[in-house]
């Protein structure tokens, strides 16, 4: 538990956070390995938690009838994986395929929605965070529509 | 010297009219891509071969249909052989790429500014390239890799748009293999057996190993994927001095006469085509240039 807690406290996306959030934090986490090749989440199944990827590569996919999956984004280490377990209905909008072997502490959406519902500043303060993130994906997803390399 | 109140290109001290150009023969036409493809070149009037400095461009005139501007993108130390890479773009590129060995070509340059190699001694290096822009700093990676003592660390970071528009492969996949170059590449979407990175080239700058208070920065590709990754490279604290930016605009005499490619009080064929960020930034906000 205290590993976690040193990861967590050193990691870019909880800097800040008070030492009494983080402790409800860390309740929820969890080391967690997946082998290459490995689904970590599919399309339509429910959102229960989110990953901060600590080595390895993840790949997100979405399947397309006789194409087969395409790959939209990779995420890798230091990288977080997944908020549809912040947004209902909780379920994946993709697949997250394991590229190369992943390490990741997995933390538990289910039982992180109760503790934001009950503590609105832990509340904002991951929410200003996963916006974050949110945004720089809606960036640069908006940079891959632009397709910019087509006329250069 | 000119004696005109403007400078018009005047036949230079080696006698050379910068206006006329000199027969090449075509050597080689090597299909990079679906719609790039790279041409070598050796001059075929028996002068001595073109040096270069790299980032440095050429008019290339394809007889009877016309002029364009290709960066050159072979090695600096192998000037008997010159390399042009590019894309079919249009009916000058066309007619490139539909050369045989032993046909013509004509050729006028080198031309404009070099990389910042020099000034990039004892820093760490890292080039950004997108699409075809990698071609204009493949010199600068052969002569990275060539005086490789001098600098920090050298890092690529390489977009396209798929892995089938990857350029120059077999060239990346052996910088790849050395312990002293660290190479990435990513494409904007995949399908298939791709293990690589998918994604812009600008995610790739959060995590790159470099240290941004002493790094010099060399970017190419469009403008607006050059704004884009100027600005992650900012939020790193690479220092806008730093960062180096190869500008494109529709050049034509390339020797700063004709006045097609001025870009606010410069032109890009004489003062560029490379310009150090900060001294172009103001010019780039003007939507009007």
């Amino acid at each position: 538990m205290e590993d976690l807690k040193n990861i967590l406290t050193t990691h870019p996306f909880f800097a800040g956070l008070k030492p009494e959030h983080l402790q409800l934090v860390v309740g929820c986490a969890s080391n967690v390995r997946f082998d290459a090749g490995k689904f970590i989440f599919r399309e339509g199944e429910e959102a229960n938690e989110f990953y901060l990827l600590r080595h390895g590569k993840v790949g997100l996919e979405v399947y397309a009838p006789e194409r087969g999956p395409i790959t939209i984004q990779t995420l890798g280490e230091g990288e977080i994986l997944g908020w549809s377990w912040l947004v209902p209905p909780y379920r994946w909008k993709f697949d997250a395929r394991v590229i190369e072997l992943t390490r990741a502490i997995a933390l538990d959406g289910k039982c992180l929605r109760d503790k934001l519902e009950s503590d609105y500043q832990l509340g904002y303060e991951l929410l200003k965070r996963f916006s974050q993130v949110m945004v720089e994906r809606l960036q640069t997803a908006r940079f891959q529509l632009l397709n910019v390399y087509e006329s250069h | 010297m000119s004696t005109n109140l403007i400078d018009v290109p005047d036949v230079g001290a080696a006698g050379v009219n910068p206006m006329v150009p000199r027969p090449y023969a075509v050597h080689k036409v090597r299909q990079e891509t679906s719609d790039t493809f790279t041409l070598e070149l050796a001059p075929e009037d028996g002068g001595p071969a073109m040096t270069f400095a790299p980032g440095q461009f050429n008019m290339i005139y394809a007889f009877g249909v016309g002029e364009v501007p290709i960066s050159i993108s072979g090695d600096p130390a192998k000037p008997a052989t010159l390399v042009h890479t590019t894309r079919e773009v249009g009916i000058v590129t066309r007619a490139m790429r539909n050369l045989k060995p032993t046909h013509w070509l004509g050729v006028r340059g080198p031309y404009g500014s070099g990389w910042p190699l020099t000034e990039a001694r004892g820093a760490d290096v890292v080039i950004v390239a997108g699409g075809i822009g990698l071609a204009p700093l493949r010199p600068a990676l052969y002569q990275l890799v060539a005086a490789r003592k001098y600098y920090g660390r050298v890092v690529l970071l390489y977009g396209t748009r798929t892995p089938a528009d990857i350029l120059f492969r077999r060239e990346l996949q052996q910088w790849h293999s050395r312990f002293d170059l660290e190479i990435h590449v990513t494409v904007d979407r995949a399908i298939g057996s791709w293990r690589g990175n998918v994604g812009v080239v600008t995610s790739l700058i959060p995590r790159a190993p470099f240290d941004p208070h002493s790094t010099l920065a060399m970017v190419c590709g469009p403008e607006i994927m050059m704004r884009f990754t100027v600005q992650e490279l900012e939020k790193r604290g690479v220092a806008m001095p730093n960062i180096y930016l190869s500008m494109e605009r529709n050049m034509k005499c390339a020797v700063g006469f004709c006045g097609h490619c001025q870009f606010g009080p410069t032109f890009i064929c004489k003062d560029g085509p490379i310009f150090r960020y900060d001294r172009v930034q103001p010019l780039l906000a003007v939507r009007e240039i």
